[in-house]
């Protein structure tokens, strides 16, 4: 081997060398941001994307962390993510309580979106996804105690679709109503107004992300009552019509009316409506 | 040996301080300027730009936008709206044309805290430097387009980019992100010298890359009066592309990793 063939082996060797150490660095750099990346990539569950944000894995591909979005909020209610907090960093969100998104019909925010991580597909605010509303505590709730407030339904932007009050009956004093709030996921936003208007310290109604807060069916699952009426008729046998055995002029409604005895209407001395006996007073004594 | 203690001073002597200095002196007028923009509209509410250097909106009609960014998006399977393609047809040509890494020394902010590193090292004279090589950049590079790819996190580089980092935190909120701008600035300053911008970073790699033809090029017009000081191999971060430029047979550098 000659001098020169020798310095060439050499320089060979520290060129295979240097580049298989580098190599090895940068993948184990690679590694290393693979599994921050993963990290980064689950969010506190009260971080809530913008209207029209792709589903996460997406997003994170798509959002360049430009901050426009955030800049065109009129509301200011829009944050990107610092280093250290549990968000991709750079990456815009909202916190409902403090902030929640004010449904701007013309969602300047998705406007602004240079790369469609907002989906400008997004028209009308009322189809956006951020997030869904749900009463996750019951128990602190004062509509659950029978006391009327009801905030919850009246500020949401779609009063009465995304919350409605389902009168229930009052078992504790008896002759009350509760209005419950309840949340449809087929009109509700995400926007969060009802999360920060809850007059709790905390709220009991609060946002989550929609993978939090949907359950989901078994696919397999039909429910016997609609697969009838879509049908127009029972797909397997028939509803036999329950007989009960009573005396002659007893019904029993199933609905709700309980025993109905026939002809017992007319013998008493009561009307129907009570408030007839409370007005005719002490008059007919 | 140059001597560090009177580097600069024969160049401020026959030249004057702003000669020497002039570009130094544009360089952060245009580093600062650009940052100034961003920073009108929150500070005084006064909106000349918005977004960041990723993708940004000039007086609510020219969008620009991060030829690198917007490829790594891509990578992780986006279609980019209008603004985004109109950004990037803007820029990409413009750093065609006049250097990539003219990006990294008018633009970047990380450059004055690597420039502020390099500086303190001549100053302080520390001399310890580890051996990394130019090459790191461009496998980083190939690491930040394949992790899009195979990882379901996107974007993963700009999780951990100190250059959007820094300039996010000082248009919007710095959070923690000092840190790693405190870290590279130690890694410049006590590690490896001038090791961020030329070795490591994926950003300055990518902008290398764009402008491998561009017109604009670092000459020496008056070669034949160099006295070899050597001062400026010292001061340069990359020293490479004086030789080609001074010593050379052709008129302009063989690199293309002049910043001026």
């Amino acid at each position: 081997m000659s001098e020169s063939e020798r310095k060439n082996e050499l320089n060979r060797r520290q060129f295979l060398g240097n580049m298989l150490k580098t190599a090895c660095g940068v993948g184990l750099v690679g590694l290393g941001l693979g599994a921050y990346s993963k990290r980064a990539s689950s969010m506190p569950a009260n971080y809530i994307r913008p209207p029209g944000a792709l589903p996460e894995e997406d997003f994170l591909g798509a959002c360049i962390r430009c901050g426009l979005c955030v800049r065109d909020c009129p509301y200011d209610i829009l944050f990107l993510g610092e280093v250290g907090d549990e968000v991709a960093t750079g990456t815009p969100y909202f916190i409902a309580r403090s902030g929640p998104c004010e449904m701007c019909e013309d969602i300047p925010c998705v406007v602004a979106c240079p790369t469609n991580a907002l989906d400008h597909d997004l028209k009308d605010i009322e189809d956006s996804r951020m997030g869904l509303a749900v009463v996750i505590d019951q128990e602190s709730c004062i509509a659950f105690h029978g006391l009327r407030c009801e905030v919850c339904f009246n500020v949401c932007p779609i009063r009465g679709r995304a919350i409605s009050l389902d009168m229930q009956h009052n078992t504790r004093s008896g002759k009350h109503a509760l209005f419950i709030p309840v949340v449809h996921s087929d009109a509700c936003t995400g926007c969060g107004l009802c999360e920060r208007a809850c007059i709790l310290e905390e709220a009991a109604i609060k946002i989550f992300p929609m993978h939090l807060a949907k359950g989901q069916l078994g696919k397999h699952y039909r429910l016997g009552w609609k697969e009838k009426d879509r049908a127009g008729e029972a797909l397997v046998t028939p509803d036999a019509e329950h007989r009960y055995n009573l005396p002659e002029g007893v019904r029993y409604d199933l609905q709700g009316e309980g025993l109905i005895i026939e002809g017992e209407a007319e013998e008493t001395p009561f009307s129907s409506n009570p408030l007839d006996t409370l007005n005719s007073g002490f008059m007919d004594k | 040996m140059v001597d560090m203690t009177t580097l600069g001073d024969d160049a401020i002597a026959t030249k004057g301080w702003y000669k020497s200095h002039r570009f130094l002196i544009l360089r952060r007028l245009s580093q600062l300027g650009i940052l100034a923009l961003f920073l009108t509209g929150p500070w005084f509410g006064l909106w000349i730009v918005k977004g960041n250097l990723a993708s940004s909106l000039t007086l609510d009609v020219l969008p620009l936008t991060d030829p690198y960014v917007l490829l790594q998006a891509m990578l992780s399977g986006v279609v980019p709206e209008t603004a985004a393609i109109i950004g990037v047809v803007i820029v990409l040509p413009f750093y065609i044309l006049v250097g990539g890494r003219v990006y990294c020394s008018w633009v970047c902010p990380v450059n004055m805290v690597t420039d502020l590193a390099a500086w303190l090292r001549r100053k302080l004279g520390i001399r310890t430097t580890s051996q990394i090589s130019r090459t790191t950049r461009y496998w980083m590079l190939t690491l930040t387009l394949i992790l899009p790819l195979v990882v379901t996190g996107g974007i993963v580089w700009e999780l951990v980019n100190p250059i959007s980092m820094m300039f996010r935190g000082i248009v919007f909120s710095m959070g923690a992100a000092w840190i790693m701008i405190a870290g590279i600035f130690l890694f410049d300053l006590l590690v490896a010298k001038d090791s961020w911008c030329g070795h490591i970073c994926p950003v300055g790699a990518f902008y290398n890359l764009v402008g491998i033809k561009s017109l604009l090029k670092v000459n020496a017009l008056q070669r034949q009066a160099c006295n070899d000081c050597m001062e400026c191999y010292v001061v340069c971060p990359e020293p490479q592309v004086i030789k080609p430029a001074l010593k050379g047979e052709r008129k302009g550098p063989e690199s293309r990793d002049s910043l001026f």
